[in-house]
């Protein structure tokens, strides 16, 4: 499970006002971060669905980093904070479903805290390291999921 | 409005462990209201089963529709469809809605995704109380509106029954004395003589102690 090797997936949604501007600050400064890391950019991490979080697990994301502001500093004034409580209940549901909680992790990071960014990155690919790659994709279970069959079969009607 | 709760993943992943393909179905009214089994809710459990069905080594389809109304056949129809197409449905109505389901397809299995709690109103942002326990003889107009069989511990008709503290309940110090809101409601409406009235025991088997309850309007039957 903990192969050397193991380059783990992290999908790092960014709120647009901050962490997406310290990942960009980051790369000025030419600090390194592990290459596993997608940055996605959001309009804010409150805008981010319970979906996004257990299709990014479900279709095969190692861990999944959401990086919103400052409490407190939010461009929409509270949206960090609901992201923090859907979060906290995401990590629930995935741990019922077996995936472990702490594949999922918020951290708050303002548009100057490039540094404080990549620390958060490499602890989080340091953790999911640990964990290993994500459970449900086992060998045994074939090396890639068949997208098509999770697709849903009809929207609301 | 009717509220419910999601049941936890292992739960209703045991149910379904034997089939091969589930349908997870929504319904577009109360509980969706209550964030527990609208179209969202529908997608995150499915999402949960997938990813419980990999984890333990099964490949169950996890398949996802809503439907407007579960407990009424009209909708059941549009989903008639999708639900032949599956091995069993996993309902995320209400209790009604999972047994209109299982009547309406005899031949599918049929598993209860939430466990229905009430009948209440949503008090705040994500707070829901219960209001009414469907006694089938209302009281209310007598209580000024507030229901002591519902909101009293001891469902008491001639209260208050002398225990609570600082306007909170005995039993529970996290729930407002019912009585004393009747109280004070009957006051403010200037009815306060309503209390005063002696109301003889309730008729519980107008109630569920009387088995499942039916209501027939000859007016509208065809």
């Amino acid at each position: 499970m903990n192969d050397k090797t193991f380059e783990p997936k992290i999908i790092a949604f960014c709120c647009h006002f901050c962490a997406y501007a310290s990942a960009d600050l980051a790369g000025s400064m030419r600090l390194q971060y592990p290459s596993g890391v997608r940055i996605i950019r959001t309009p804010c991490t409150g805008r981010l669905e319970v979906d996004y979080y257990m299709r990014a697990f479900e279709k095969g994301a190692d861990g999944v980093l959401v990086a919103g502001c400052l409490e407190g500093g939010c461009h929409y004034i509270e949206g960090n904070l609901f992201a923090k409580k859907r979060v906290s209940a995401i990590r629930d549901i995935l741990q019922e479903s077996g995936i472990e909680k702490e594949r999922l992790r918020m951290v708050n990071i303002s548009a100057a805290m490039a540094t404080n960014l990549v620390d958060a990155i490499n602890d989080m690919v340091n953790i999911v390291k640990e964990l290993g790659p994500n459970p449900i994709y086992k060998p045994s279970n074939g090396p890639e999921i068949e997208f098509n069959e999770f697709e849903t079969l009809n929207s609301h009607k | 409005m009717i509220v419910a709760q999601r049941k936890k993943i292992p739960e209703i992943f045991d149910a379904i462990q034997e089939h091969k393909s589930v349908l997870v179905l929504g319904c577009g009214t109360c509980v969706t209201v209550c964030l527990a089994g609208g179209e969202r809710e529908v997608s995150i459990i499915s999402s949960a089963l997938r990813i419980a069905s990999r984890k333990a080594n099964k490949k169950i389809k996890v398949n996802e529709f809503t439907i407007e109304r579960q407990c009424d056949n009209v909708f059941i129809e549009s989903a008639s469809e999708e639900i032949k197409k599956n091995d069993a449905v996993i309902s995320l109505g209400c209790g009604a809605g999972v047994q209109a389901i299982a009547e309406r397809f005899p031949d599918t299995p049929v598993y209860a995704g939430l466990n229905t709690a009430f009948l209440g109103i949503l008090e705040s942002r994500g707070v829901w109380t219960e209001k009414c326990m469907q006694c089938g003889e209302c009281v209310l107009s007598d209580f000024g509106g507030i229901c002591p069989v519902t909101r009293c511990a001891k469902h008491m008709l001639n209260g208050p029954c002398g225990g609570s503290r600082e306007d909170r309940c005995e039993i529970n110090a996290d729930q407002p004395c019912a009585w004393q809101l009747i109280y004070k409601r009957l006051k403010t409406i200037d009815q306060l003589d309503k209390i005063a009235k002696q109301h003889p025991m309730k008729d519980w088997s107008k109630s569920i102690d009387g088995g499942s309850r039916t209501i027939i309007r000859e007016d509208h039957r065809i």
